[in-house]
C-alpha cells in the first residue's frame, strides 16, 4: 500500500519523475553498455589466445640490439634449431614437445597461378601443439622432417587462392620458389587472430626444408620456437630451465642479459586481464559519477516534492502516521524513482550494446551480475538521496503542515 | 470512573518578540463520554491552540493531559501519533482529502497505519462508514468529484475508521454553504446520539446551537462553561 502511495505520487508528474530519472538512467545505460561491449570483446581475446595452443611456452630470439638500426621480434639470429632440439632432448620432464619456426616468404607457382606466401618451416608435431588439424591429407612425419623431405601442407586461404573451392590439392605439386613441393594435406581453416592476420595465409614444411632447401642456409638460426609444456603447473620451473638451458649453450656470461625472450598464453592472458581490469575500475568511476548527479536529481525533487505535499504530510500525521512511516514514504519513492531508472538505464545499456554490436560486429556478452549490480546500486543511491527530503518531511510539525497555505 | 479528557492548569506560552504569548493561560476543563462539545471565541482567543492540544497535535508548556485516563501531555511525537491513530479523529475546516485518491481509499487510510484489519475487512468497513455517512454509492469518486458537503463525509466517515471515542472538529462547516452545513451538523449530531464524543471549534453560533454544551474562550482563558439540558 505504501509503495502503491509513492508509485502514485511519481505518476502524478510523469514528466517530472522521468526528467529526474534521466540521470540514473543515462549513467547506467553508459556503463552497462560499454561492459558488455569490453566483455565481449576481452572473451573474443581470450577465446583466440586459448585457441593458440595446450600449456605454451613461446620463445623469440633477442632482438637486434646494437647500433640505432633495431629490426622486429624473431628476427635477431642467436638461436637455432639445435637449442630447440636440446630443449626437447634434455627438458624431457617438463617439456612435451619442441617446435622452431622458421619464416620465409617466397613465391607459390601452381600452373598458372601465383600467390605471393608465407611459409613456415615447423616440426611433426606442431598440429599437436598449436591445437591445429589438417582437414584433408595429412601433416608430415618425423622421418620426412629428418630427411628434410619435399613436402608441404596448405593453409586454407593458399589453398583456396591456388586450387579454387572443389579441386583437392593432395598429391598435387605445388612450387615454393624454384623448388618442386609435394602438397600432402591442408590444414583446417583457423580464422584471423584478434589483431587482423589471416593465419591461414599460410603453407608448412618441415623446419628442416625450410632451413636447408628455402633459406639454403648452413646456420639453421630459427625465427622462434613452441615449446608445449607437459602441465602448466610447472610453467615457472620450465621456463627457469629452459632459461638456464639457452644461457648455457649461448654460453652468456652472469653479467649479460638473456638473448632471446620467453613468452606465455598466461602472461597474454595477464596483460588482457590487468587491460579489462583497468577498464573496470575508470567505468566504476563513471558510474560512481553518474550516480552522484542522479542521486543529487532525485534529491532535489525528493525535496520539492515534500514542499508541496506538506498538508499531505500533515493530515497523515494527524490520523496517526508516525515519523517513521513518513520517513519511509518518501524514501520508498525515491526509491522506486532509482530503481526504475536502474531498471531503464539498464534494459537501455543492452539495447544500446546490442545495436553498436550489430551495426560493428563486435560480440556483445551482458553479465548478469553487472545488470543486477547496477540495479542494486541504483535503489541504494534512491534509499541515500531520498533520506535526507524524507527525513525533514518526518520532522514537520503535524499543526504547521496543516496551516501551510 | 474517570473523566474522558482532563486538563488541569494548562499553559501554552509562545516566546515571540519580547512579549510572550499566553495562548493558554490556566485552563481547566472536563469532557465526559457521550458529550457534544462547542469551543467558541474570537479569532486569537486560544481555541484553536486547546484544541490542538486536545488533538495531541500540539504539546503544552505547562500542566497535565489526561485522556481515557492516560497522561498524554508529555509524550513523544511517535507515541502522540499512535494515540491519534487509535484514539482520535479529525475533521478539518478545510476537508483535508488526498488528491486523485477515492473516497474508500481515503477512509481506509488510519487503518494502514493501524493495521488492525485485514485488506478484505478494512475495504468492507470503509465502504460501510460510507454508507452510514450517507455517500454509499460514491466509493470510488476521487475528492474533485465530489462536492464540498461530500467531501467533508468522507473527512468524518475516514475519522471514524479506528473507532476512536472523540472525534475532533476545527470549523467543520467553515467551508460549507448553509444547507451542507445543516447535513453535516445533523450527521454530527447523529453521531453524537449514537455515543460518540465530539468536540468542535467554531465561532458560528448557529452551529455551535448544535452541541449541548458551550465553552467560550477569551485571551487564553475559559471564560464561560454552559451546558443546555
Amino acid at each position: 500500500m505504501i509503495l502503491k502511495v509513492s508509485v502514485l505520487a511519481i505518476l502524478r508528474n510523469k514528466m517530472r519523475s522521468f526528467l529526474t530519472c534521466i540521470g540514473i538512467i543515462v549513467g547506467i545505460a553508459a556503463v552497462i553498455s560499454v561492459l558488455a561491449i569490453g566483455k565481449g570483446a576481452s572473451t573474443m581475446m581470450v577465446k583466440e589466445i586459448s585457441s593458440m595452443g595446450n600449456n605454451l611456452v613461446m620463445i623469440w630470439p633477442e632482438r637486434n640490439r646494437r647500433g640505432e638500426v633495431r629490426t622486429g621480434m624473431g628476427s635477431g639470429q642467436t638461436m637455432t634449431a639445435d637449442d630447440a632440439e636440446a630443449i626437447k632432448r634434455e627438458l624431457g620432464h617438463l617439456v612435451s614437445s619442441v617446435s622452431p619456426t622458421i619464416n620465409v616468404s617466397c613465391q607459390l607457382i601452381r600452373d598458372n597461378r601465383n600467390w605471393n606466401g608465407r611459409v613456415s618451416g615447423v616440426s611433426y608435431d606442431f598440429p599437436e601443439i598449436r591445437n591445429w588439424d589438417v582437414s584433408s591429407g595429412r601433416f608430415f612425419e618425423e622421418h620426412e622432417q629428418r630427411s628434410c623431405a619435399r613436402v608441404c601442407v596448405l593453409g586454407n586461404t593458399v589453398k583456396v587462392n591456388l586450387y579454387g573451392d572443389d579441386e583437392d590439392p593432395v598429391g598435387t605439386i605445388l612450387r615454393i620458389g624454384a623448388m618442386p613441393f609435394r602438397v600432402i594435406g591442408v590444414l583446417s581453416p583457423k580464422g584471423a587472430t584478434g589483431w587482423g592476420q589471416d593465419q591461414d595465409d599460410i603453407v608448412m614444411t618441415p623446419y628442416t626444408t625450410a632451413g636447408r632447401v628455402l633459406q639454403r642456409s648452413r646456420f639453421r638460426a630459427i625465427n622462434m620456437m613452441n615449446v608445449s609444456l607437459i602441465s602448466m603447473d610447472d610453467l615457472d620451473e620450465a621456463k627457469r630451465e629452459i632459461t638456464a638451458l639457452l644461457r648455457q649453450r649461448h654460453k652468456l656470461a652472469d653479467y649479460q642479459d638473456n638473448d632471446f625472450d620467453t613468452r606465455d598464453t598466461t602472461e597474454i592472458m595477464n596483460t588482457i586481464g590487468s587491460v579489462t581490469g583497468l577498464m573496470t575500475v575508470l567505468l566504476t568511476a563513471v558510474a560512481a559519477i553518474s550516480l552522484l548527479v542522479g542521486g543529487i536529481g532525485i534529491m532535489n525533487i525528493m525535496l520539492v516534492s515534500v514542499t508541496e505535499r506538506i498538508k499531505e504530510i500533515g493530515l497523515r500525521m494527524a490520523i496517526g502516521a508516525t515519523p517513521a512511516a513518513i520517513l519511509w514514504q518518501f524514501i520508498l519513492e525515491a526509491m522506486v524513482l532509482s530503481t526504475v531508472g536502474g531498471a531503464v538505464g539498464v534494459a537501455a545499456g543492452v539495447g544500446v550494446a546490442h545495436a553498436i554490436g550489430e551495426l560493428q560486429h563486435w560480440p556483445i556478452v551482458v553479465e548478469t551480475s553487472s545488470a543486477a549490480w547496477s540495479f542494486v546500486f541504483s535503489s541504494f543511491v534512491g534509499m541515500f538521496f531520498g533520506f535526507y527530503p524524507a527525513y525533514r518531511a518526518s520532522k514537520l510539525n503535524p499543526i504547521d503542515c496543516l496551516r501551510y497555505e | 470512573m474517570g473523566h474522558l479528557i482532563e486538563i488541569r492548569d494548562m499553559y501554552k506560552i509562545y516566546a515571540q518578540g519580547e512579549e510572550p504569548v499566553h495562548a493558554l493561560d490556566g485552563v481547566s476543563v472536563t469532557v465526559d463520554t457521550g458529550e457534544f462539545v462547542a469551543i467558541m471565541g474570537a479569532s486569537g482567543s486560544g481555541k484553536s491552540t486547546l484544541l490542538n492540544i486536545l488533538g495531541c497535535l500540539d504539546t503544552p508548556t505547562r500542566g497535565s493531559y489526561l485522556l481515557d485516563g492516560i497522561e498524554v501531555a508529555r509524550r513523544s511525537r511517535r507515541e502522540l501519533a499512535s494515540i491519534r491513530n487509535k484514539k482520535l479523529g479529525f475533521v478539518f475546516q478545510n476537508f483535508n482529502l488526498l488528491p486523485r485518491m477515492s473516497a474508500v481509499e481515503q477512509v481506509e487510510l488510519p487503518d494502514l497505519y493501524l493495521g488492525r484489519l485485514s485488506r478484505h475487512a478494512r475495504r468492507a468497513r470503509a465502504k460501510e462508514l460510507l454508507a452510514r455517512v450517507g455517500l454509499g454509492s460514491r466509493g470510488s469518486h476521487s475528492p474533485a468529484e465530489l462536492s464540498g458537503g461530500q467531501q467533508q463525509r468522507v473527512a468524518i466517515a475516514r475519522a471514524l475508521m479506528n473507532e476512536p471515542p472523540v472525534l475532533f472538529a476545527d470549523e467543520p462547516t467553515g467551508n460549507l454553504d448553509t444547507k451542507s452545513s445543516v447535513e453535516i451538523m445533523e450527521l454530527f449530531t447523529q453521531l453524537s446520539a449514537e455515543g460518540i464524543t465530539i468536540v468542535m471549534v467554531t465561532h458560528e453560533d448557529d452551529i455551535a446551537a448544535y452541541a449541548r454544551r458551550h465553552l467560550v474562550m477569551k485571551d487564553g482563558k475559559l471564560v464561560k462553561d454552559v451546558t443546555t439540558p
